[in-house]
């Protein structure tokens, strides 16, 4: 596993302290009818605390697959994944959700907000669920993404910029130690994007949590303390 | 092809449309062949025995004519032909024994071609031939040739099967009927042939005062008298049919949706509107005869399912025989397709005219739930309102029982509309006392649910409140007729002897006996009051009677008023179809002219079609002078009573024609109350498992929506298994909450056909009783019907892999 370690170390070159994420040898194969079709084939991957990372590569070639890996949504078919020392690939669907819930921040490029809830309700609910509610930092966080006076709206009552930021929001509230954003602002104009990701940063360094974000952009993965390049399943450094 | 393919990605939603629309069509068509099938017997039975619509001469004040007359008559010129009416019975079975006279019978009358009549020697001389129903025969599980005693002890003519004729019915010759019926020397009416010339004032010429003409119509009243048992069965058709299309308009709804981007896209390329829209007609046309055609199969099979215990219902309530086999008409299948079609293209309609009106450029996404939530609600209170309005309305002002059903659809269809609002309040109530995040989004989620599922939430309301509702009513129905029963029939033993004589030396002999308290006359003589046919019984001064026969309202010496022979008493449903009142004035026609009596009191005859009066034997005798002298009960020591009936059997044997004792005529009487109900019953279960239906169709197609709602839930740490829980729950919880609303709607339900239906319908009004205990079962039953539709969704849910909760946020893999 150190070889594995070291190895993965190696590809996010001049990330410092001990890594909080770990991925080793992961693989992952998706049954088509012109048969498996493998998308991951052995990547090996570490992220300490702090630091923030762009993962980039074609469509289709396995980013969000390796995102949602790591989250815990969905099982490899091989390799390792480990959030500190909790290794995510051999726990069970609940205690993955668990993890997931108290750990991990998501944020999505359709900002997978939930209808039914308000602005505010929307923020807190993952911190709420998990227990980990604090309500001065639920305050800081609708002030710095400028969510006052939307507390009482609805998702489909915002712009696409304002609903990515409760999504943000939301992901932060937990106080997460891993942050996946997956496209965060490929469905926001650039200059949207580039204040919405501008933020995000600024509050993932204020958590110090690390940050693991899939994008196409080049102009925004250099935003980024690391950029690595997926291709034909293994990561390569950019 | 582009829009059919929506069908082949979408087997779910396709097969919820075709069940939707067999549904709606089956329990439509159904109860439309067992209405036909009735009134097709009906008809066959009016045209036989009115000889298809031929005038008749009949006695002025209801009774018999003397062959004496129907000479006189036929010196004058008449074109008359005699006709003996009566009721005989062969075991348990009721036959109608009618006699003619092939000779004069008119041309034009089906019984002058009839075969079996038109065989002169065999039909008119002894020992004649009964021409029966094969299906009567097949009741009487007798054979042709046999030759059955009636509760007469008179053995009828050898039976021979005919199909023309109308189940319940023996076809006899006059002399035959004259001799089984003891009416040597009288006649009930005489037929009058076609285009005979008969004023009024000729008939008066010949005859005087005695004989009077009367129409066709007033000879139906069959029809009549059945017409509210149809008129209640079309209602559960209607509601089962509305029910139905409550899911086609779901699935139909949704399916536009779904295809909106497709529609869109075409247009773009260059496709015509008016192709697009002749092709989803085209589409819902095909689909609507499609599915309607499996529906009416289904209806057929529902109908010979049912027929046995409409049968038993029509014969309960009406003594009306419906032919066993059932035989439907084109016109039945042509009528159900046509309805289909018309309620597949009604429920369409919004989505063809949305399809229609969008413009090409418009984006391609689903109008904001919540603004189009909050102005639907708002036009379903307008119109819940309006519904509402319309039954308080015809309350106050409608007569009659059309004006009772829309009382009742406006209360029904008001209620249901209000539904989604009063579950949306105890959402948001529920929401904003929740504590949990998880509990907070339990409700708002169900919220937002309640648009997608308030259509099916809305056919179970339905369902269950015709269930509390009819279920009230039948429960009160129950009680009240088993307390009446107990009260009517307080004598031990009940029996009918042959004849005047033998009924005499019977009674003699029991008023010697020391074992027999009492021996108590009841007999019988028939008139009409208003057109409706009325039994006119006699009865003597007893304690029996004045201590235990119910009355509804009674004068202060009711019981002396009567027996002084100035007096009567009257069931309720005669008082309300006549008008009459403690006190008021009655004139009866009786054999020797008109009667002015007054009503003393008024007592309920639950079930009987006809209208009854109750007058001193005496008084009885008197205006009917030859009136039957057969019917007595009699008052025994309950214990003793068996022993008796033995004893009068080894005494008289044959003598007597009928013998029964207490327990056994309520028995009877309790079976044939709840063979009358068995058919409700059945519509009712039929209703709830549609409104069950829609609630698999429902789940099943919002559980692609669904992933969506749940997805981002998931994704932040909740288990897939939590949320199939959760799922569960707000089924039950809304299916609970329903029942809930279903309870006070049944009620009101029960209310209105206890309070204006029955009214209308039978003329007796039953008081109303509640049934806590009915409304756990209700409760249980909305539970167990969501439980039962929750199934498929939930194993759906349960099998959605993380990868397809994942395609939820996934742009790419």
């Amino acid at each position: 596993m150190n070889q594995s370690l070291e190895k993965g170390s190696a590809s996010i070159a001049g990330a410092a302290g001990v890594p909080f994420l770990r991925v080793v040898g992961l693989r992952k194969n998706y049954a088509t009818p012109q048969g498996p079709l493998t998308v991951l084939r052995g990547v090996d991957l570490a992220l300490p605390a702090g630091a923030t990372l762009a993962l980039m590569g074609e469509s289709g070639c396995g980013k969000s697959t390796l995102l949602h890996l790591v989250a815990g949504l969905d099982e490899a078919d091989g390799g390792e994944i480990w959030l500190d020392d909790v290794e995510i690939s051999a726990l069970s669907d609940e205690r993955r959700a668990g993890l997931r819930r108290e750990t991990i921040g998501l944020v999505f490029q359709q900002f997978n907000l939930i209808p039914s809830l308000t602005v505010a309700s929307n923020l807190a609910f993952q911190a709420r669920i998990a227990g980990r509610l604090d309500p001065a930092w639920q305050k800081e966080l609708t002030a710095r993404l400028s969510l006052d006076g939307l507390e009482t709206r609805y998702p489909e009552q915002l712009s696409g910029g304002q609903q990515q930021r409760v999504a943000i929001g939301r992901a932060l509230a937990v106080k997460p130690r891993l942050i996946l954003a997956d496209e965060p602002t490929g469905n926001l104009d650039e200059a949207t994007g580039d204040e919405v990701l501008a933020l995000t940063l600024e509050l993932v360094a204020a958590t110090g949590a690390a940050f693991l974000m899939v994008t196409h952009s080049s102009r925004l993965a250099a935003k980024l303390d690391h950029r690595l390049l997926l291709t034909s399943g293994v990561l390569t450094k950019l | 092809m582009t829009l059919l393919s929506h069908w082949r990605r979408h087997p779910a939603s396709f097969a919820t449309l075709f069940i939707g629309l067999a549904v709606a069509t089956a329990l439509w068509s159904g109860v439309q062949a067992l209405n036909q099938q009735a009134r097709s017997s009906y008809d066959r039975a009016a045209a036989v025995i009115s000889g298809g619509g031929l005038r008749s001469i009949v006695g002025a004040q209801g009774g018999p004519i003397s062959e004496a007359q129907y000479v006189t008559l036929r010196r004058d010129g008449w074109k008359v032909s005699p006709v003996v009416e009566g009721t005989a019975r062969v075991g348990d079975v009721a036959l109608r024994l009618l006699g003619v006279e092939p000779l004069t019978l008119p041309r034009t009358s089906p019984l002058a071609t009839m075969e079996g009549v038109r065989e002169f020697k065999a039909f008119m001389t002894p020992p004649w031939r009964a021409l029966i129903a094969p299906e009567t025969l097949a009741e009487l599980k007798a054979s042709e040739g046999d030759r059955p005693l009636t509760d007469r002890a008179r053995q009828l003519p050898p039976l021979q099967a005919n199909p023309d004729v109308p189940p319940g019915l023996v076809l006899i010759d006059i002399a035959a009927a004259q001799d089984i019926l003891d009416r040597r020397g009288r006649v009930t009416r005489l037929m009058l042939a076609p285009k005979t010339e008969a004023p009024v004032d000729d008939l008066k010429a010949v005859a005087g005062e005695e004989l009077r003409l009367v129409e066709p119509e007033e000879m139906q009243d069959l029809e009549r008298l059945t017409e509210s048992f149809h008129m209640n069965l079309t209602a559960f058709g209607l509601l089962a049919f509305f029910v139905g299309l409550f899911i086609v308009h779901a699935s139909m709804g949704l399916a536009f949706e779904q295809r909106l981007p497709a529609v869109r896209t075409m247009r773009a390329v260059g496709v015509s509107q008016h192709v697009i829209m002749g092709a989803m007609l085209a589409e819902v046309v095909v689909l609507a005869l499609a599915a309607g055609t499996a529906g009416m199969i289904c209806g057929y099979a529902i109908a010979a399912g049912l027929l046995p215990d409409v049968t038993a219902s029509l014969e309960g309530l009406y003594g009306a025989h419906v032919a066993g086999r059932l035989a439907v008409e084109p016109a039945w299948w042509i009528s159900g397709l046509a309805m289909t079609l018309l309620g597949a293209i009604a429920a369409a309609a919004v989505g063809l005219v949305k399809t229609y009106r969008m413009p090409v450029l418009a984006i391609a996404q689903p109008l904001a739930w919540r603004q189009a939530h909050e102005r639907h609600l708002a036009q379903q209170g307008a119109l819940a309102a309006a519904a509402l309005a319309v039954a308080l309305l015809t309350y106050l002002l409608g007569t009659g029982l059309l004006a009772g059903f829309i009382v009742i659809a406006g209360v029904l269809v008001g209620a249901a509309l209000l539904l989604p609002l009063a579950l949306a309040a105890l959402l948001v109530a529920g929401e904003s006392r929740a504590r949990s995040a998880l509990s907070q989004w339990f409700f708002a989620d169900s919220r937002q649910q309640l648009s997608g599922l308030s259509l099916a939430l809305m056919a179970l309301l339905l369902a269950l409140a015709a269930n509390v509702g009819v279920g009230t009513m039948v429960d009160g129905f129950r009680k009240t007729f088993t307390g009446w029963l107990d009260e009517r029939l307080v004598s031990e033993v009940y029996f009918d002897a042959t004849g005047d004589a033998e009924a005499d030396r019977i009674a003699g002999w029991l008023e010697r006996r020391s074992d027999v308290t009492a021996v108590l006359p009841f007999w019988k003589a028939e008139t009409r009051l208003a057109a409706w046919p009325v039994d006119v019984f006699g009865f003597r001064d007893h304690a029996t009677y004045r201590e235990h026969f119910p009355l509804i309202a009674a004068a202060s010496d009711v019981w002396d008023r009567v027996h002084a022979g100035r007096a009567v008493l009257v069931s309720e449903q005669l008082a309300r179809r006549t008008r009459l009142a403690v006190g008021s004035p009655v004139d009866i026609p009786t054999s020797i002219g008109i009667w002015g009596a007054e009503v003393a009191g008024i007592y309920p005859d639950y079930g009987n079609p006809k209208g009854q009066l109750r007058i001193d034997l005496d008084a009885l005798l008197s205006h009917w002078p030859d009136v039957r002298r057969t019917s007595y009960s009699l008052r025994v020591a309950p214990d003793q009573a068996a022993a008796l009936i033995r004893s009068m059997q080894a005494e008289f044997g044959a003598a007597i024609g009928r013998i029964i004792d207490q327990s056994s005529l309520k028995a009877i009487s309790t079976r044939i109350f709840e063979k009358t109900f068995a058919v409700t019953a059945a519509l009712n279960s039929l209703t709830l498992i549609v409104s069950g239906i829609a609630l698999v169709a429902s789940l099943l197609t919002l559980g692609n929506q669904r992933l969506a709602q749940m997805a981002p839930v998931w994704a932040v740490g909740v288990t897939r298994r939590r949320l199939a829980t959760l799922e569960l729950a707000k089924i039950l919880l809304l299916a609970a909450a329903t029942a809930c609303l279903a309870i006070p709607l049944g009620l009101a339900l029960a209310w209105c056909l206890v309070a204006i239906v029955n009214v209308e319908a039978f003329g007796w009004r039953l008081p109303l009783h509640v049934f806590p205990a009915q409304w756990l079962e209700v409760m249980g039953l909305a539970i167990l019907t969501s439980l039962v539709a929750s199934i498929a969704p939930l194993v759906r849910l349960g099998r959605t892999s993380a990868a397809d909760l994942l395609k939820v946020f996934a742009n790419e893999r």
